[in-house]
C-alpha cells in the first residue's frame, strides 16, 4: 500500500490540521522519489515527528528526530517502543507504531515482523524496536537478546540515558559503576552493562555503539542497520541520549555532554559481521546509501 | 446455512476449501475418531486456516504445541516458533496478532501466571487471538497435576473465557473461538480453558469432519483497529496523545477503553449462543431442586452423581457453563428456577465458580449455594463425593 495510506481524501482536506496535510504535501517518503531521505531533510520537509512533549534541549528527542528522518523506508516501516521517556513520543509518530508493555518490545516486534514477512512475502517491511536502557539492558533484557539467537530481522535501537528517566532518576544496568542515583544511594556498586558486546555474543550482524553528537553519524548508522537486518540478520543500535535533567545539565549542554563521551563510555564500538560487510558494500555499490 | 459453490471453489494455502463456520461446525459430515485433548486441538487448528502460532513447553500443554508445530511443518499454519517463554510468548503471540495473524498459542498453570501482564494488554490491544489453557496447578509447592485455580487469575483480564468440558467439546469450541473472537463488533482474545490432563491426555471417542475443509482466512482489514501492517492509515494522535497526560480527557479514555472491552466481551453473547448451541447445557430433571453448577470435567462429574440420584428417585439437574467470560447471567438465573440446593463441584481450592454462582444469583434466588465439593492438587472427584455433600445438606426424604 505504501504512502498511499497518507494520502487524504480530497473531500476531507479543509478539516485536516496542518501537519497532516503536511504529511502529505512536504513529507520524504521513499515510493514518493526520495530515495535518500537523511538529516538535510530537517531543514525544510516535513517530519514524521510531530511537535514532542520532552524536556527542552533532551537529546533524546534530537535522536529521534535524526533517526526517522533517515529511515530507508518510512513508508514500510513499523516502530516497537517500550515504556519510557520514549513512550512520551510514540504517539507524534506519524508511522505505524506499537507500545504494549515494558520490555517485552523484543518479542512483540518478532511476532510482528514474522506476521508481515508471512502476509507480505513480496514486500520489504522494516520492523524497528527503539526503547530505553532500562526496557533494553533490565527488565527486556531476555527478550532482546532471544530475538538476537532466533536472528530475528529486526533493527534494535537502545536510547541508552544511562538511568531509569521517566520514572524519576533510579539507577540502571546502563548507568555507570559509582554513579549515585535514586535506589543506588551508596553509588551503582556493577559496571555499566556492555549491551553492545553482549549484542555481538548473541548473534547480531551488525552492533554500534555511538552517541547521538553527531547527526549525519546517526543517520549512516541507522541505515546499514535496516540494510543489513533486511537481508542478514539482527542489528543493534546503543546510543547515548543523555538526561540532562538527571545528571544535571542545562537544556544547551546536552550536546557537550555527548561530545565529551564520544571519548569516554561512548568511544566508538563497531561490528560488522563478515557476511553483513559484504551486503553492505553491495548496497552502496547500489546506491541505496 | 449450506454451502455454497462459491465456496466450495475458494482454497486456503494450504490446498483446504475454506467454508463457513456454521458448515464446519453443524454440516459437513463428520466420522469417528478415537484420540486424546492434545490430539483433537491438531485437528481442531488444522481446519482453521491459522496464521500463526508461538510456543512454549510446560506440562500438560506441551503436547498440543508440538502438535501445532506439526502442522506448520505440515504446511498448515503460517508461521511457527518456541518463544522463549510464557512473557515472552505471550507478547510474540500480541505481535503476530496485531500484525493481522489468526494466532494461536496453549499455556498451563505457572506458565499462565509469568505470562499475566500480557492478557490484559491482549484485550486493550483488542486482538482476537486465541489461547488454549490447559489448566493444571500452581506453585508452591511444585505441582503438575490437573487443577484450575488458573482461570481464577484470569476472570478479569478483559479476555472471553469459555470452557470445553471434553475432547469433542474442545475441537468444536476451538473452532468457534477464532470466528467469534474475530466478529468486528467483538474482536478481543478468547482462551478455551479445558481441564489439564482430564481432557489434555484422555482418549476418547470423537466426531470429526473431513480435513480438507477449513475456516476462512481472517480478515484484519474488518477489525475495529488498523493492523500494524503498514497497510492501513495508522492512528494518528499527533496533536493530544492521551498517554501520561494528567487531565481529565485522558483519565476518561482510560476508563471508557476499559469498558469498551467488557462490552465487546458481552456483545459476543448471541454469537457464543450461536456456535455454541446455549451458554449453558442442562442435563436432568427440569423441576429439579438440587441443581449442581460446574463447568469443565466437574461437570462431567456431575453429570455421574445426577444419573446415581436418579437411581435413587431423586430429581437433580447439571447446569454446565460453556462461557465463563462472558458470564452466563441470564441463562445461569432461569437454569436454576426450580433450584433449592444448588452444589458448584470445583477443581481447585478457592472455588471461584462459587463465587461467581453466588455473586451472580445475589438477592435472585433463594437456593442454598454450596461450594462443594472443593478438590485440588491433582485429586480426582469421585461420584461418591459429590454424593456426600448432597446427603449432607439435603434431607433428601423430604422429597428434595
Amino acid at each position: 500500500m505504501s504512502v498511499d495510506i497518507y494520502k487524504i481524501n480530497p473531500e476531507f482536506r479543509d478539516i485536516m490540521p496542518q501537519e497532516i496535510l503536511d504529511l502529505e504535501d512536504n513529507a520524504t517518503w521513499q515510493s514518493e522519489g526520495y530515495e535518500k531521505r537523511g538529516i538535510n531533510d530537517l531543514t525544510d520537509k516535513k517530519e514524521i515527528l510531530e511537535e514532542h512533549s520532552l524536556c527542552a534541549g533532551c537529546p533524546e528527542a534530537a535522536a529521534l528526530r535524526y533517526i526517522l528522518a533517515a529511515l530507508p523506508t518510512p513508508e514500510e516501516t513499523i516502530i516497537v517502543n517500550s515504556t519510557g521517556c520514549t513512550s512520551l513520543m510514540f504517539p507524534h509518530i506519524a508511522l505505524h507504531t506499537v507500545h504494549s508493555l515494558f520490555g517485552n518490545q523484543n518479542a512483540v516486534a518478532s511476532g510482528i515482523k514474522r506476521t508481515l514477512a508471512w502476509r507480505f512475502p513480496d514486500k520489504t517491511k522494516d520492523v524497528v524496536v527503539l526503547a530505553g536502557d532500562g526496557a533494553t539492558v533490565d527488565i527486556g533484557l531476555d527478550y532482546t537478546l532471544q530475538s538476537f539467537f532466533r536472528q530475528e530481522r529486526i533493527t534494535t535501537i537502545c536510547f541508552d540515558n544511562e538511568v531509569y528517566a521517566n520514572t524519576g532518576g533510579q539507577e540502571s544496568g546502563s548507568t555507570a559503576k559509582g554513579q549515585v542515583f535514586k535506589m543506588a544511594p551508596k553509588g551503582k556498586v556493577f559496571d555499566k552493562v556492555p549491551m553492545w558486546e553482549l549484542a555481538v555474543t548473541s548473534g547480531v550482524a551488525y552492533s554500534v555503539k555511538l552517541t547521538a553528537s553527531a547527526p549525519k553519524k546517526v543517520a549512516k548508522v541507522l541505515k546499514e542497520a535496516i540494510l543489513v537486518a533486511r537481508e542478514i540478520g539482527p542489528t543493534y543500535i546503543h546510543l547515548y541520549t543523555p538526561c540532562i535533567l538527571e545528571i544535571g545539565l542545562a537544556a544547551n549542554e546536552g550536546l557537550w555532554e555527548m561530545k565529551e563521551q564520544d571519548k569516554d563510555r561512548f568511544v566508538d564500538f563497531k561490528y560488522v559481521s563478515p557476511e553483513a560487510e559484504a551486503h553492505l558494500k553491495q548496497c552502496k555499490k547500489e546506491g541505496l546509501y | 446455512m449450506t454451502m455454497k459453490n462459491t465456496e466450495m471453489e475458494e482454497k486456503n494455502w494450504s490446498g483446504q476449501t475454506m467454508v463457513s463456520t456454521d458448515y464446519i461446525l453443524f454440516e459437513a459430515p463428520r466420522t469417528k475418531h478415537f484420540m486424546t485433548g492434545s490430539e483433537v486441538l491438531k485437528e481442531a487448528m488444522k481446519r482453521c486456516t491459522v496464521d500463526a502460532s508461538v510456543s512454549y513447553p510446560i506440562t500438560p500443554q506441551s503436547e498440543a504445541a508440538h502438535l501445532i508445530g506439526e502442522l506448520w511443518a505440515e504446511g498448515y499454519v503460517g508461521t511457527y516458533f518456541r518463544g522463549e517463554n510464557e512473557f515472552g510468548v505471550m507478547s510474540e503471540v500480541a505481535g503476530c496478532a496485531m500484525a493481522g495473524a489468526r494466532t494461536v498459542t496453549t499455556t498451563s498453570g505457572p506458565g499462565t501466571l509469568r505470562a499475566m501482564e500480557n492478557f490484559p494488554m491482549w484485550s486493550g490491544t483488542r486482538i482476537p487471538c486465541q489461547l488454549i489453557l490447559m489448566a493444571r496447578g500452581i506453585n508452591s509447592p511444585l505441582t503438575i497435576q490437573p487443577d484450575n485455580l488458573e482461570v481464577s487469575f484470569l476472570l478479569e483480564t478483559g479476555c472471553m473465557i469459555w470452557y470445553a468440558e471434553n475432547v469433542q467439546e474442545l475441537f468444536d469450541m476451538s473452532i468457534a473461538a477464532f470466528t467469534v473472537a474475530e466478529m468486528p463488533d467483538v474482536h478481543v482474545p478468547i482462551i478455551t480453558a479445558v481441564d489439564g490432563f482430564f481432557v489434555s491426555h484422555t482418549r476418547e471417542s470423537v466426531m470429526l469432519p473431513d480435513d480438507n475443509i477449513a475456516l476462512k482466512r481472517y480478515d484484519p482489514y474488518a477489525a475495529p483497529l488498523p493492523p500494524i501492517d503498514s497497510e492501513m492509515p495508522p492512528g494518528r494522535f499527533l496533536r493530544d496523545p492521551f498517554v501520561m497526560k494528567s487531565n481529565y480527557i485522558s483519565y476518561a479514555t482510560h476508563a471508557s477503553w476499559q469498558w469498551e472491552v467488557r462490552s465487546a466481551v458481552e456483545r459476543s453473547v448471541p454469537y457464543a449462543k450461536h456456535y455454541l448451541e446455549g451458554l449453558v447445557h442442562i442435563t436432568g430433571d427440569e423441576d429439579a431442586e438440587i441443581v449442581f453448577v460446574a463447568c469443565g470435567t466437574a461437570s462431567h462429574q456431575a453429570k455421574e452423581a445426577n444419573r446415581e440420584l436418579t437411581k435413587m428417585g431423586i430429581k437433580s439437574k447439571v447446569v454446565k457453563l460453556r462461557t465463563i467470560r462472558p458470564f452466563p447471567h441470564k441463562e445461569l438465573l432461569e437454569a436454576t428456577k426450580s433450584a433449592k440446593h444448588i452444589f458448584v463441584p470445583e477443581f481447585n481450592v478457592v472455588g471461584w465458580l462459587d463465587k461467581e454462582v453466588t455473586q451472580s444469583l445475589y438477592s435472585k434466588s433463594e437456593a442454598k449455594i454450596v461450594g462443594r465439593p472443593r478438590v485440588a492438587g491433582g485429586m480426582s472427584m469421585p461420584v461418591e463425593a459429590i454424593l456426600r455433600e448432597v446427603f449432607e445438606n439435603v434431607d433428601v426424604k423430604k422429597g428434595a
